[in-house]
């Protein structure tokens, strides 16, 4: 090669053009900012005039026109042309004669090997180890063609081994492996591969670090579903209760009750007792059902009413309970009565009390009998029981047709009430059956007393154990009622004749003259002793057993009796009481009186203290209450005191009560008033010092014993 | 029936009641004299004291019971008495009447 560079005549050209050129460059610059085309066509411009650089060297024309020639050679130029090697042999420095003209422009170490080479082949076998077995298969179908066996697993090797090779390969492998034909593994592979190798390079995957392909596998995921069910949540409810003492205690008296039916179930096996007792809770649970909320709290009421009243007659309530007069110690000997409480029904305005009964088992509870003593006015009667609890309203309330005349209340069975009637008529109500009509009543069929019944008296049970009553009335007959299954039977016990009035009737009967009973009473120990008062003023003394005799008469009274009365201690004592303004006090075994009281009234009841022997009440018409202790005054009484308001208002009553100190007095208005006792009136025997206090019914009856002494030594 | 009732009725008009009131075992006034709210807070507040109380005396004695409970105030009186089935325990309802007692008041501040 040669090139030849000729420098051109425009080089001193270029002197001249030197203002010119530099102007332009000037122009250039100063077009710099112009497009490049501008540039560009500016150095076409310029390739007319030379541009010299100044450091050019500056040369003749002559010079310049010198042709140098230049050629190229296959000589490295950088080659060293002379170059020495010290020869041992000769000792002196002998120059090459070929230098080396070889030039390395660039080298790289490559990482290529040949196929053919030991490290290549080795290569290969590795690579068709790893990619063997899905070709072994292919390999095997291809074998039976070739006619060549047993192959096994090892057939992808030689594949990958021959894959190589391909052509003249191909063909020399066959050779060999026609010519080794069992045995060989290698050999058998070799002519497999001749047939494979069509089919290989298609399939084949490199297995190299760049072209890495992760092969997985995934079996079907199957489609997740929830399934649940929920079912209805078992019914819940929130208990709570508190275990305290008494729900324990309940808890057991409720099983206690249980228990206890159960066995009554057993005991009464009879179906008839069994339908009876579920008739009874039939009844029980319907009206429980039926009736109004209301009904359930008439406890409450009556509690709340009674608190209420307690209120209103706190001081009363007060009185009662603590009051003690003071002033009874400097009243000598005499004492007072406090009033306290007035009971008063409306509808029971009009009528006298008849009657006044305190009962045996409550002790605040009594029971008034309303009615009339005047003949001309008859009207009803009301039968109404008071507790002191309660002052302004009747507990029980009962009203009948005709006027009741008197009262008793059982001891046994406090809630039995025998009433006797103006016509004659004896009853028994039942205070724990609400309705008030009496349980049972006597008629006309019955034996009814013909007049007014003045008094009736509970008995002990008969043998029978049947309730039993007696009665006395003006009719002269004293009757015993006895209430045998459900019926009041009558038995005459006794008539009272009076004696020594028998008339000759025609045909010499001998008709006697009946008296009038007015009031009665049976001895406290002695049974069957009893004394009856007449209107005639006789007290006659009879036994139950004799019918046609009395024991005994007294000729008590100018008047008609108005009240017998046995001494609760003493049993021989009795008093009597009559309108002609007397009281007498009796010893049942002496005719005479021991003691005999003018009142200047008539007077209506007498009543004997249930705490003394010596002690009695007295009320007389004039409205004024006597009381007596004849221990302390024998001739007088120690207290004398008007006790109901109004002038014309007669006392018709007085009753003791068993435990507190009160008296309660009932009048002809329908008032029943009650009264507490002073302390002098209540007065106990002194207690000497260093002796026992005695107390108690042989106290009590020596006391009177003592009095009556006296009195009869002085008759005597 | 009728007997309760009347009772209502003369508690009602006695001297210084000022009025009463009929409460069932669940605390829900069923009669009333009063105003609704009066009524509705004495209901409430009186049935808890209530069954404070019977709690209180029962536990002491479990054969015990409550007979009335009484609130005395400066200005009044509160009477509750609950009305129990002795034997069951069971609690029907009260009665309470409120009435006014200067009387007492002076009592009270001896």
């Amino acid at each position: 090669m040669t090139a030849s560079v000729q420098r051109d005549a425009p080089a001193p050209g270029l002197r001249s053009g030197g203002p010119q050129p530099t102007t332009r460059t000037t122009r250039k610059r100063d077009e710099d900012a112009g497009p490049d085309v501008g540039e560009g066509t500016d150095e076409w411009n310029q390739s007319k005039t030379l541009i010299k650089p100044p450091d050019q060297l500056e040369l003749t024309e002559t010079e310049l026109k010198e042709e140098f020639t230049r050629i190229l050679t296959a000589n490295n130029p950088h080659a060293p042309q002379n170059i020495v090697r010290f020869s041992f042999k000769e000792g002196t420095y002998k120059p090459i004669s070929f230098v080396d003209q070889l030039a390395v422009h660039f080298s790289l170490v490559g990482n290529m090997i040949p196929k053919d080479s030991d490290e290549g082949r080795r290569q290969n076998y590795k690579a068709e180890m790893a990619s063997g077995s899905q070709e072994v298969v292919e390999v095997q179908p291809s074998e039976a063609e070739g006619g060549e066996g047993g192959e096994g697993g090892e057939g992808g090797e030689g594949g990958e081994g021959g894959e190589g090779g391909e052509g003249g390969e191909g063909e020399a492998k066959e050779a060999e492996s026609q010519g080794e034909v069992l045995g060989h593994e290698e050999m058998a592979e070799a002519e497999v591969e001749e047939v494979i190798t069509p089919k290989k390079p298609k399939e084949r995957k490199l297995t190299n670090q760049f072209n890495f392909s992760e092969r997985a596998s995934q079996t079907f995921n199957n489609p997740l579903r929830d399934r649940d069910c929920q079912m209805e949540p078992p019914p819940r409810a929130t208990f709570s209760a508190t275990a305290n003492q008494w729900e324990i205690y309940d808890a057991y008296m409720d099983e206690l009750e249980k228990q206890e039916k159960s066995k009554e179930m057993e005991k009464a096996k009879g179906p008839v007792a069994k339908k009876v007792g579920k008739m009874m809770m039939r009844k029980k649970t319907s009206l429980e059902s039926q009736s109004d909320d209301i009904t359930k709290v008439t406890q409450a009421a009556k509690i709340v009413e009674r608190m209420v009243n307690q209120n209103t007659y706190d001081d009363i309530a007060q009185d009662f309970k603590y009051y003690e007069d003071a002033a009874d110690e400097y009243r000598d000997q005499e004492g007072t009565l406090l009033p306290l409480w007035k009971f008063q029904y409306d509808k029971a305005k009009r009528l006298a009390v008849t009657a006044l009964c305190w009962n045996p088992k409550y002790k605040d509870l009594f029971a008034v009998g309303h009615g009339s003593y005047d003949f001309m006015k008859q009207n009803r009667g009301m039968l109404l029981l008071y507790t002191l609890k309660n002052p302004s309203f009747p507990e029980y309330i009962f009203s009948s047709e005709c006027g009741i005349m008197c009262l008793d209340m059982h001891v046994e069975h406090p809630y039995l009430v025998a009433v006797g009637y103006y016509d004659g008529n004896v009853a028994i109500y039942n205070l724990k059956k609400p309705h008030s009509q009496p349980s049972y009543k006597s008629s006309a069929k019955l034996g009814k007393h013909s007049e007014p019944v003045w008094q009736v008296r509970w008995q002990k049970d008969d043998m029978d154990n049947n309730l039993n009553f007696f009665s006395v009335s003006s009719d002269g007959r004293i009757v015993s009622w006895t209430l045998v299954k459900n019926e009041l039977m009558h038995t005459d016990i006794i008539k009272l004749n009076v004696e020594g009035t028998t008339t000759e009737g025609p045909e010499e009967l001998n008709v006697y003259t009946i008296g009038c009973g007015t009031s009665f009473d049976f001895h406290k120990q002695i049974d069957y002793l009893f004394l009856v008062g007449t209107e005639e003023g006789k007290i006659y003394k009879c036994s139950k057993t004799y019918s046609s005799q009395f024991l005994d008469t007294f000729e008590a009274h100018n008047m008609a009796v108005d009240a017998v009365i046995w001494n609760p201690y003493h049993s021989k004592v009795f008093m009597s009481c009559s309108s002609d303004w007397t009281v007498k006090i009796w010893d049942h075994t002496i005719k005479k009186p021991m003691f005999v009281y003018d009142l200047n009234s008539a007077v209506g009841d007498i009543a004997w203290a249930p705490y003394s022997s010596t002690v009695f009440a007295a009320v007389t018409t004039d409205g004024k209450a006597h009381v007596f202790d004849l221990v302390i005054n024998k001739y007088e009484a120690i207290c004398n005191q008007p006790v109901v308001a109004k002038k014309k208002n007669k006392i018709t009553h007085v009753r003791f009560n068993a435990i507190h100190p009160i008296i309660i007095v009932g009048d002809d208005r329908g008032q029943v008033t009650c009264l507490k006792l002073s302390p002098n009136l209540r007065k106990m025997p002194k207690e000497k010092k260093g002796q026992e206090v005695k107390r108690g019914p042989a106290v009590e009856i020596a006391k009177l014993d003592k009095l009556l002494n006296l009195v009869r030594e002085v008759k005597s | 029936m009728a007997e309760v009732e009347e009772t209502l009725k003369r508690i009602q008009n006695h001297k210084g009641v000022i009025g009463t009131m009929v409460v069932n075992a669940e605390g829900i006034p069923i009669r009333t004299t009063l105003d609704n709210s009066t009524t509705v807070q004495y209901a409430g507040l009186l049935h808890q004291l209530t069954m404070k109380a019977k709690s209180t005396v029962r536990d002491i004695d479990p054969q015990n019971d409550l007979t009335f409970l009484r609130i005395r105030s400066k200005k009044h009186e509160v009477m509750v008495a609950p009305d129990t089935l002795l034997g069951l325990g069971l609690d029907y309802g009260w009665i309470c009447a409120g009435a006014t007692c200067p009387e007492l008041c002076s009592t009270l501040n001896m």
